[in-house]
Order: C-alpha cells, then sequence, then structure tokens
C-alpha cells in the first residue's frame, strides 16, 4: 500500500494507471503534465512517482529534475512509464535521478508488480 | 488485461484523446505548408502521434499502433533534421491521419478496418522512408518474436523439476554501486529481491571502501556486493534486472562454465550446502509468465478483427452522446446546489414556526431561492456549450484541400475559436457550415489571374469569424471574392416568377434570393454568379436551429454570410406579447423593433391584405387577432391601435399586429409535436409563471404562412416550412 503520483497527459493512460494501481490497493493522485504534479508535489510527499515522458508543458525529465531538487522527493523511487525505449532517452532520465522505467505496451500486472518490487 | 477493470469506458476515453491528437497532427502538418518550419510545430504533431501509438498499443489498437509507428518513424526524421519535408510528405502524412481517423471511427463502432488502405499507405511511407516496407516486416517479426517467446516461457512453466534442475548455472555477479545510486531512488534491495524471484541468492557485502565514520555520508552507498545466483534465467535476464542501474554501478556478470556438471564443482567451492538443499525444494518461479500471456491474447484478437476486413464501406461518425466537462463546471454546479440545500431548509423553518414578523426574511429566502435557481439553469446550459474550435479546426484542411484542387491561393483566417455554443447547434451546424465554405471557394474567391487582372492580391482571403452578440451566437464566413451578380439573380427570379416584374428590390434582398428552393438548383445561375447550390438547403438547417442566415454581398469586393444562432435551443430569449386574452411569444432573435401604430399609416390593399407605411417602404402587415381569430371587437379596434412588432425575415421585414408587449423572459421551448399535429408558424410552447400555456411563434415560417396563403396565393412553389 503506497501512495503513488501518476503523471500523463493522456487521460485514458492516466484513468488506466489509476485504476490499476487503485485496484492493486494503492492511494493514487494524478496530475496531467508536469506542471500541475509539480504543483502537487511541492506541497505534499508520496511514496513513488509514476511519470510520462512526452508531455506538454513540462516533460517527465523535466519533471524528474526538479522533484529531485525537493527534499522530500530526494530518494523516492521515481519511475517512467513510456513508450521509448532508446537508450538514450534512458540515459537521459537516468542523469536527471529517475529511478526507472516501465516500457509501454501497458500490462496492469507489471506495473503492480514493479511498483511493488520498488516499494522496499 | 485478466484485471477487472472497465477497459470499455477508457476505451472511448482513448478514442476521444486520440481524435483531438489527429486534431493536432492536421493542424500542425497545414501550419508546415504554410511555410512555418517551427520545431515546435513538429514536435507537437511527434508528440500527438507519439501518445496515440503509445495509446493504441496499450489498449490493444496493434493496427493504428503500428501504422502510427511507421508514420513517427517518418515525423522522427523530420523532427532530427535529417529530412527535409515535402509537400509529397505532407500530403502523405495528411492522408495518414485521415486513415487514422477512419480506423479509429471504425474500431469504436465495432467495425471492420480498411486493412488494405492502410497497408498501401504503410508501403508509401516506408518507399519515402528509403527502406522499402522493411519496417513493416520488422514489425511483424517482432510481434512474432514476443508470440514465441510467450510460447516458450509458457512450456517452461510447464517443465518438471528435473528439468528445470538440468538448466540451472551458478553465475557470479560483482555489483559496485556509485556512491549516488541511492539518490536514483533505487534501493539495493530491491535488486537482490529481484534477483532472487529468478532463482537462489547468495549475497556478499563487500565493505572495503567504507569511510571512517566521521567522514560517511548517509547518503552516499558505500557497500560493494558480490552475489551468487544459481538459477535457469540467461544473461540478459539477470542484466534485465540491473536495467535501471546501469549507469550507476560497475557491473561484472560472470558466466559459469556451460555444463550443469561445473556448475556443481563451483556449488561445492562456493555455496554453501544449504543453499543446494533450498533449490531443490524450491517450486518453480512461474511470474513471468503471466503478463506476457496477456499481451498475446490482445494481440491474435485484433489481428483478427484486422485480416477479417476488406473493403470496408467507409464507418460513419457516429454523433457522440457523452461531453467532456471541465471540473470547475461541475464544482460551480455542487456549490449552487449547496446553496439550493441551505435555501431550501431556511425556507423550511417558515413552513414550522410562521408568524408574520419572518415575512421579510421569507421574502428574502425566495429572492435567494429565484437567484441560485437561476444561476443553476445558467450553469447546466453552460455545461452544454462546447468551443466552436472543434468545429472550426476542420477548416484549414478543407480550405487546404479544395483550394488546392481548384488551383486557387487562399488564406484561411479563423477568430472567436473560443465562442461557445450548444452541443446540438455545434454539431448541426458543421454541414452548412462546410457548405457555405466551399462555395466561398468554389464561386466566391477567384483563380489568381483573375484576381490579380482585377487588381486584387493573388491569394484571396476566407475568414471565419464567431462572436456572441447579444443572446446570440454569430458565425460570419466572409471572403474578398467576386461577389453576386445581382442582376443575373434578379432576372432569373423575375423569369420564376419569384419577383414581380414591377418590384424592385434592393440588394440585399435580391442576394437573400440565392435562399431560395427556386433558384438554388438552378446550374445557370450557380456558375455565373456564383452561389446558389443547395443554398435553400443550409437556411433550412439553419432555420431547424432556431436561427437564420443573411448574405451581403458586392460586385469584386467580396460577400459575408452571416449566420446568427441561438446560446441554445432548449431555452429562447422571447418577447411576450399579448393579443386579446392571450399571450404570444415571439423569439427576440427576429425582432427589428416595435412602433405604435399610427392609422394614418395603416393602408388596406387589394385582396384583404394590409400594409404600414414606415420610413417610406412599405411592410406587410399580419395581425395576430386575424390569424388566431380572437375576439372580433378587438381586432377592428386593433386596426388603428396597438403595437407593430417588426420582425424581419428571409431579408424582408414583415410587422405582426399585437395588442400590448408584455415582458421580456427566457422561456423554456415545449415541443408541441409530441401530442399535436406540426403547424406551421409555430415552433412549439411554454408554461408561463402563472401557469398558463402560450404559443411561441416561429418567425420566419409564421410569416412564410401568412404570406403565401394571403398574397402569393398563385405562386407555384411551396414554403417548407
Amino acid at each position: 500500500m503506497a501512495k503513488i503520483l501518476a503523471v500523463d497527459d493522456s487521460p485514458s493512460m492516466r484513468k488506466l494507471v489509476s485504476m490499476t494501481l487503485r485496484h492493486g490497493g494503492h492511494d493514487v493522485i494524478t496530475a496531467d503534465d508536469g506542471v500541475d504534479a509539480l504543483e502537487f508535489a511541492k506541497n505534499e510527499s508520496v511514496n513513488i512517482v509514476v511519470t510520462d515522458l512526452h508531455m506538454p508543458n513540462m516533460n517527465g525529465i523535466a519533471l524528474v529534475r526538479e522533484l529531485r531538487n525537493l527534499e522530500h522527493y530526494k530518494y523516492i523511487p521515481i519511475l517512467f512509464l513510456t513508450t521509448e525505449t532508446s537508450i538514450e532517452m534512458k540515459k537521459e532520465g537516468k542523469s536527471v535521478g529517475a529511478t526507472g522505467w516501465i516500457v509501454k505496451p501497458f500490462n496492469s500486472e507489471k506495473l503492480l508488480e514493479t511498483v511493488a518490487k520498488v516499494l522496499a | 488485461m485478466s484485471m477487472d477493470l472497465d477497459l470499455d469506458e477508457i476505451n472511448e476515453i482513448f478514442f476521444e484523446e486520440s481524435f483531438e491528437g489527429l486534431d493536432v497532427m492536421e493542424t500542425g502538418l497545414l501550419n508546415l505548408d504554410q511555410g512555418d518550419a517551427d520545431s515546435e510545430v513538429i514536435n507537437d504533431i511527434f508528440r500527438a502521434a507519439h501518445s496515440i501509438k503509445g495509446g493504441a498499443g496499450t489498449f490493444g489498437f496493434m493496427e493504428i499502433s503500428e501504422f502510427t509507428h511507421v508514420v513517427e518513424t517518418l515525423l522522427d526524421e523530420v523532427r532530427s533534421g535529417t529530412r527535409q519535408v515535402s509537400k509529397d510528405d505532407i500530403q502523405l502524412l495528411l492522408k495518414s491521419v485521415d486513415y487514422l481517423r477512419d480506423t479509429m471511427t471504425a474500431l469504436q463502432n465495432k467495425q471492420d478496418v480498411d486493412a488494405e488502405a492502410g497497408e498501401s499507405l504503410r508501403q508509401q511511407i516506408s518507399a519515402v522512408l528509403g527502406n522499402g516496407g522493411q519496417d513493416d516486416s520488422t514489425d511483424k517479426k517482432n510481434i512474432d518474436e514476443a508470440a514465441s517467446e510467450d510460447s516458450k516461457s509458457e512450456a517452461g512453466a510447464e517443465d518438471n523439476v528435473d528439468k528445470f534442475l538440468e538448466s540451472q548455472k551458478l553465475w557470479t555477479i560483482i555489483f559496485e554501486p556509485h556512491l549516488n545510486m541511492l539518490q536514483s531512488g533505487n534501493d539495493p534491495l530491491r535488486i537482490f529481491r529481484e534477483l532472487e524471484s529468478l532463482g537462489d541468492l547468495e549475497v556478499e557485502a563487500l565493505t572495503e571502501s567504507l569511510p571512517v565514520f566521521e567522514k560517511l555520508e548517509p547518503q552516499n552507498c558505500y557497500l560493494s556486493w558480490k552475489l551468487y545466483l544459481c538459477t535457469e534465467a540467461t544473461r540478459d535476464e539477470i542484466l534485465e534486472v540491473f536495467d535501471w542501474v546501469m549507469e550507476e554501478c560497475d557491473l561484472e556478470i560472470i558466466e559459469p562454465e556451460n555444463t550443469t556438471e561445473a556448475t556443481d564443482e563451483v556449488l561445492e567451492e562456493e555455496i554453501s550446502k544449504e543453499t543446494e538443499n533450498i533449490i531443490a525444494n524450491k517450486p518453480i518461479q512461474s511470474n513471468e509468465t503471466q503478463p506476457t500471456k496477456n499481451n498475446e491474447s490482445n494481440n491474435s484478437t485484433t489481428e483478427k478483427k484486422v485480416t477479417k476486413s476488406k473493403a470496408a464501406p467507409k464507418p460513419v461518425a457516429k454523433e457522440s452522446s457523452s461531453i467532456r466537462v471541465s471540473i470547475e463546471k461541475v464544482d460551480a454546479l455542487l456549490d449552487l446546489v449547496g446553496e439550493l440545500v441551505i435555501t431550501q431548509s431556511m425556507l423550511k423553518r417558515f413552513g414550522n414556526e410562521y408568524d408574520s414578523d419572518s415575512l421579510k426574511e421569507l421574502g428574502d429566502g425566495l429572492t435567494q431561492l429565484e437567484r441560485y435557481t437561476r444561476e443553476l439553469q445558467e450553469n447546466v446550459m453552460d455545461i452544454r456549450m462546447l468551443p466552436i474550435s472543434s468545429n472550426f479546426n476542420r477548416f484549414p484542411r478543407l480550405v487546404h484541400d479544395i483550394s488546392g484542387k481548384l488551383g486557387k491561393k487562399v488564406e484561411l483566417k479563423l477568430s472567436g475559436e473560443h465562442t461557445e455554443l450548444d452541443k446540438t447547434v455545434l454539431e448541426k451546424i458543421g454541414d452548412p457550415l462546410v457548405h457555405l465554405v466551399r462555395n466561398s471557394l468554389d464561386h466566391g474567391i477567384e483563380t489568381p489571374d483573375v484576381r490579380v487582372a482585377a487588381g486584387k492580391p493573388e491569394t484571396g482571403v476566407l475568414h471565419l469569424n464567431a462572436f456572441q452578440e447579444g443572446g446570440n451566437i454569430v458565425i460570419r464566413v466572409e471572403d474578398d471574392g467576386a461577389g453576386i451578380n445581382t442582376e443575373k439573380i434578379l432576372a432569373k427570379a423575375r423569369d420564376k416568377g419569384l419577383v414581380g416584374p414591377e418590384e424592385n428590390l434592393s440588394d440585399d434582398r435580391i442576394n437573400n434570393l440565392i435562399f431560395h428552393p427556386g433558384l438554388s438548383t438552378n446550374d445557370e445561375v450557380s456558375d455565373l454568379s456564383g452561389r446558389g447550390v443547395g443554398m435553400d438547403v443550409v437556411r433550412r438547417n439553419i432555420k431547424d436551429l432556431g436561427g437564420r442566415v443573411e448574405i451581403h454581398s458586392e460586385r469584386g469586393v467580396g460577400s459575408v454570410l452571416t449566420i446568427r444562432l441561438p446560446l441554445t435551443l432548449a431555452i429562447l430569449d422571447g418577447q411576450l406579447v399579448r393579443c386579446g386574452k392571450e399571450t404570444y411569444i415571439i423569439s427576440l432573435l427576429s425582432i427589428v423593433e416595435t412602433v405604435m401604430v399610427n392609422a394614418d399609416q395603416v393602408n388596406d390593399v387589394a385582396g384583404g391584405a394590409r400594409v404600414y407605411h414606415m420610413r417610406g417602404n412599405y411592410i406587410p402587415v399580419i395581425s395576430l387577432n386575424n390569424v388566431f381569430k380572437h375576439d372580433h371587437n378587438a381586432s377592428v379596434k386593433n386596426k388603428n391601435s396597438g403595437l407593430l412588432v417588426v420582425v424581419e425575415s428571409d431579408g424582408a421585414q414583415v410587422g405582426i399586429l399585437v395588442d400590448e408587449l408584455l415582458d421580456q423572459q427566457q422561456v423554456v421551448i415545449k415541443s408541441l409535436e409530441d401530442n399535436f399535429k406540426q403547424m406551421d408558424g409555430l415552433s412549439g410552447a411554454t408554461i408561463l409563471g402563472d401557469g398558463t400555456v402560450a404559443l411561441i411563434l416561429d418567425v420566419p415560417g409564421f410569416v412564410q404562412s401568412f404570406l403565401s396563403s394571403e398574397i402569393h396565393k398563385t405562386s407555384p412553389h411551396k414554403h417548407a416550412a
């Protein structure tokens, strides 16, 4: 059971992710994009962040960079949920402090499993 | 997906957002066309395509996902600057957008998709990419591979313990995290747990790098580990566990000798006997097989769908019956309901403990109730309001395509896209608008050489503008084209007997004749003067929505078509008028002015008709008393008194004679058709505050039916009111 911030600009993905995570017994807060997520994160802590990579306003990379600057987000797992599989993208994600990634196509069991994995 | 999530609902959201994504792509592509090589535009297009691809893959629409992948590859070449985007590329991409839209519409309606069209487009794109269909085949291969891997692992799960043991190997892993690994949220324990799920794990911590306590930074990772993993997993599977931390550690995975015997030797040397026992007793790990199985079944069902389809008929987009409402609007509603509840409980108090002193409070409470009810009504109406941009968005593409075909240069200007319209109105105004725009392009705007010869700029301008004016929404279609040839129209109208030989008409009235069904179908007129084909249909559609359309045109300068629509269909801004003892309602939208009747200016003309002399014009007068056969005395009296409500209908003015003007108020339209026969000239009825029923006049229909019965009895055409 964890409190999870799910960030995706696509309403369907957002819904799917939040439904899956809630189904797994987690508490889910959703955000439409990086700006939205950061706004939330400034005032509230979570256990895990799951974010899309490509988003308008503030993309996933920028979001992670910003989140890692927040004291209460420094060490929590932050995962990318993305279709991007290129090495460069992974490297860039890592360089700003992402914990790891889940590569789409989306699979509810895999998501729950991965979340369970990173929940120390 | 095996979880009992409501996928239908999410699919619906996916389709909705994908259609929006396609709109974004289309708009972007058209902007590229207009010479804007802005990287921001390409990024927008790319992002939209990427989201569609990801979503489609997620929701099992493989046809869309694979197709979009190819499109994305082309876009990526443009984005990364390795490709100069050509006009042909844009056309191809636009076609792809069309194809995706059709396919998604088909899938949404659970119809077959046109797989052949997709295949051909895909090949075209691949050809442009210079790898002739290769992309496609690798896609298919990937899927096959994935599928076969799935079956492999499934088979693996069924293996017996012996076989499992046979394939076991002992791996040695040297894992040296960098100091900062913890700071990316990666916990070595997580990695160990994961390795443990692959087989049996022995962990040995190496503490050499630990600093003295004073120098120890708790955020840093000073430990290294030597891990022994006994597993049937492959090297890649082990590497996958470290996937996330590759950049943050030094990793060495030492593969054992290839045979099981060798493994045993190492086992004896390096692992305690206990571990070995555990291996033997351990049940098979089958976690990994489940998720992939689901994927596969998803794939196969969609593939079935795709292959089944041949040249399917073009899917018809169903009018979506759902509305996306912003949270703010819903919250505002909730607030209001809250206020209503408070007011209600306040009023209830008076019912229980009434005394005359509280009369004022009661009055206040009722005022409050009225206010909240009105706001509630407005807010609910507001929910049905959508920005007209969803309608305007199709025009850049339409104008691009049509002007290209006609060899004309046209610049499309859109303004007022954020103007909000009732959803139903919005849906129904689409076709008429397209018709008007087509007409403007087809007949209004001239070819570049004609324009240059006429001293105009080569590129014509078509301006679509929407704005709110009072209680109406106004949409303007404006072009700087050739305008309407009034003489031709007039001649034709005279010819058809629509206009008397002696009658003199203003230019505006002549122009508005183009909406006349008798003229609309005449090719000769439309060819020479431009507009005409199907314009009566446009007008009828707009009239059905309670709106009106008019045209102003100047030869050689251009035309302006103005559509006026009510904000909503369910509620009408009405002028209440009294006639005898009855109350009628006239839409404020159609009223031009109201004048006191001056007896000197009323003239009876032949045939029992009556006209009113107003500022040099004679306008026909319709007496409501006569039409509805009210009290004869009142009607006689009316001849010289009462008020004349001047309404405009089809470019002509008509006076409606009433006894008295009452309130102006919003009335809720109740249809009569459910229970009564449809009456010409009435659009419905409403219930007034005192409980009486008032009929609502449908002004254009009312005027038409009156004129055709009173004046044009010999006119050959039938009105369609």
